[in-house]
């Protein structure tokens, strides 16, 4: 009976989450009547008849969110966002290559783009999301509520009907875009609120390099909160290299939705790398709907502290001959937690597919702890699907082959963790983010 | 000149004591082997002597060029110019022998002065190849992954190549020997010979005579039941070779091993 009563008393507990304290004047763009306007109040109806997901909710199980302060966020708008600071030089230097095609910066008061003359020439566009509502409502059309929708959850409603912000990319038909283009979501202060939509839509036989990043300065005290909003639709024998890298402050609660279509022969190359906020979840969903599509997603990712990372992947074969290819690997010290939870599903038609996805975690504190739950759910009966997942720890024997040569332990143990990303970093040969990355392990391991 | 020196050393794994009672000294310039039948203690001398943490130093004293290495951690035995070739070297997934060697050179660079700026990598590369030349390795092995999917004879060749790499002024070679071929085995012990000089020391623990044919010992120690019960010359090598170890359990009354 005790028990029952405990149990009772838990449940009351999450049910206890507020409200946000967001209200219905605030989803309203200067644009009345447009399709963001209509999208947003939609949402909004969404938004508020959807619950809180709790730990019962099995996406959400070892995912607990009852620590966030629902009702001490405001959004930033005009003249309330006081002193921030700006976004750091480092962050707009380019990852990818030499030189940006485009760049976009995006802060509380200010959005900043550039977009090569040639490719708007092109009839490239890449622009913040009420550009795209003024200039370009019928592109946007095409991927607006349409690969993520707003019922998916809690988060994804709130994204969707509060993000005036937002990067939106439209590749036309045949066009291939040479020089990467870029954004960065800076989400800089505490108590704030921000939302973003990142929509790119590839027409057939276009390509396209991706790099986004949302990042902010650490805090000591307060929260702030993201909720955010990926969706991609990648056209027939197109391709798109998308490389997206959270550096969030470690006071953040970071959302994400994310989802990726890919056509007939399409192929979509992922790069998720996490090392900030306070906790996330990230919902990634691959969808190969055409013949032929294939995707691969590589993720990485190091935690410290009290960070929570969350990494909820979905590998969809929709259709026959699909390829998907998952890889997340994971170093973990302090009291920090990960979680990595992969679905492969084949649907009954997508013969010939062929499914793998694997998690390795390296756990280097005692405090730390890494969950990976691999599955596998099968209807069509000629595919090959596997899968696999690590959580282990340095062996004592090879810092002691290490410090035999003369490399201090803190050293050793270095060189042991980069040597652990090795398999990962291969598949990203991007030396700029390979370099970012290894500066974030450094600086956690200092 | 550097001087190793071992007095009365007991080694405890666990519960079990390993050595009882170690003297031994081996001055820069001179090369000893260590011989004895399995489970006599001569890799536990090793380890310990490196400073592997499940080796517990029970008893005794081991000074290396005047410092109480027992005091030491690894890294430090290291820099001071003590080397210690494995028997089963230790698989590094993901960082290259290139990487590795300049990260274990800038280390011992930094730890003479903590403000050098580590090898330059031209310098480096030049370097690394010509020991890779001497040891007959292709270039290639500079970028594998350390001991990861190695074999054998490839473990214990990157051991040597570490060697003569780091150059230390008195190396441990714990059955370098154990597993190599013919042609491996002239190899590794060219590797040996040309460190070989007033400025080299080394220990080179083995089962067997057949390598002492590549590198001529100036002392041979025979280790039975954790303590040094005979040494030599070369000759006694030889000895041990033709009439086995039980002459030795015999004449100090020590039950096998």
């Amino acid at each position: 009976m005790m028990s029952e009563l405990i149990k009772s008393n838990i449940r009351k507990k999450f049910r206890e989450i507020k409200e946000f304290n967001f209200t219905e004047t605030q989803v309203t763009t200067s644009a009345n009547g447009s399709i963001l306007d209509e999208f947003r109040r939609l949402s909004w109806e969404i938004y508020k008849h959807l619950p809180f997901p709790t730990t019962e909710d099995e996406p959400w199980r070892r995912t607990n969110i009852k620590g966030l302060k629902t009702d001490a966020f405001y959004i930033p708008v005009d003249g309330n966002v006081g002193d921030l600071p700006e976004i750091p030089e480092y962050l707009m230097k380019p990852l990818v290559g030499e030189i940006h095609g485009g760049f976009i910066a995006i802060q509380p008061e200010k959005i900043n783009i550039q977009l090569n003359p040639r490719l708007s020439q092109q009839g490239v566009i890449f622009t913040d999301l009420t550009t795209a509502n003024e200039k370009y409502p019928d592109y946007l059309a095409k991927i607006l509520g349409k690969v993520v929708r707003p019922e998916e959850g809690k988060f994804s409603a709130l994204a969707s009907a509060m993000a005036k912000q937002g990067v939106f990319i439209y590749v036309p038909e045949g066009v291939h875009v040479e020089q990467p283009l870029h954004s960065v979501l800076w989400a800089a202060g505490i108590n704030l609120a921000y939302f973003s939509q990142i929509l790119i839509y590839l027409e057939d036989r276009a390509s396209l390099t991706f790099v986004h990043e949302s990042a902010s300065p650490n805090q000591n005290d307060g929260q702030t909160l993201h909720a955010g909003i990926v969706a991609i639709h990648v056209g027939a024998e197109s391709q798109l290299r998308y490389i997206e890298l959270q550096s969030l402050g470690n006071h953040v609660w970071n959302f994400m939705h994310e989802r990726v279509q890919v056509e007939r022969d399409g192929n979509i190359d992922w790069v998720f790398g996490a090392v900030g906020s306070r906790l996330t979840k990230n919902f990634s969903d691959l969808d190969l709907i055409g013949n032929g599509a294939t995707g691969k997603m590589s993720g990485f990712y190091f935690t410290d502290g009290n960070q929570h990372l969350d990494h909820d992947t979905q590998q969809n074969h929709l259709a026959p001959f699909t390829t998907s290819d998952l890889l997340f690997k994971g170093a973990l010290k302090g009291h920090s937690r990960s979680v990595w939870q992969g679905m492969v599903y084949v649907a009954n038609n997508a013969q010939r597919t062929d499914g793998y996805q694997a998690n390795r975690n390296l756990i280097l504190s005692k405090g730390a702890r890494a969950d990976s739950i691999p599955g596998l759910e099968i209807l069509a009966d000629d595919v090959r699907c596997s899968h696999g997942a690590t959580v282990g720890k340095i062996d004592p024997e090879m810092i002691f082959y290490l410090q035999s040569r003369g490399i201090l332990p803190i050293d050793a143990e270095r060189l042991i963790v980069e040597g652990f990303f090795e398999p990962i970093m291969q598949r990203i040969p991007y030396e700029g983010v390979r370099k970012r990355f290894q500066e974030s392990i450094e600086n956690k391991m200092a | 000149m550097s001087e190793l020196v071992i007095n009365n050393l007991h080694v405890k794994i666990d519960d079990n004591e390993i050595l009882k009672g170690v003297n031994l000294t081996v001055k820069q310039g001179e090369i000893h082997a260590i011989m004895g039948p399995n489970g006599t203690g001569k890799s536990t001398l090793a380890y310990a002597l490196m400073g592997h943490p499940n080796y517990n130093v029970t008893k005794g004293e081991a000074f290396f060029k005047g410092k109480n290495i027992l005091e030491l951690s690894p890294d430090e035995r290291s820099h001071l110019g003590l080397f210690l070739a494995f028997q089963y070297p230790v698989a590094i997934p993901g960082v290259t022998v290139a990487n590795f060697l300049r990260t274990a050179i800038n280390a011992k660079w930094r730890a003479d002065d903590p403000a050098n700026k580590g090898i330059r990598i031209p310098e480096f590369r030049k370097l690394l190849k010509e020991r890779m030349d001497l040891l007959k390795m292709d270039h290639s092995f500079a970028g594998r992954y350390l001991n990861d999917g190695f074999s054998g004879g490839e473990k214990k060749r990157a051991e040597i190549l570490q060697m003569v790499t780091l150059k230390p002024e008195i190396a441990i070679l714990d059955e370098t020997d154990s597993g190599l071929d013919i042609d491996a085995l002239r190899i590794v012990s060219e590797g040996v010979n040309a460190l070989r000089g007033k400025d080299f020391g080394a220990v080179i623990i083995t089962h067997y005579q057949r390598i002492l044919n590549y590198i001529k010992p100036d002392f041979v120690h025979v280790m039975l039941h954790g303590h040094i019960v005979e040494s030599g010359g070369a000759d006694l090598a030889l000895r041990l070779e033709e009439q086995g170890y039980d002459w030795l359990r015999e004449k100090y009354d020590i039950v096998s091993p």
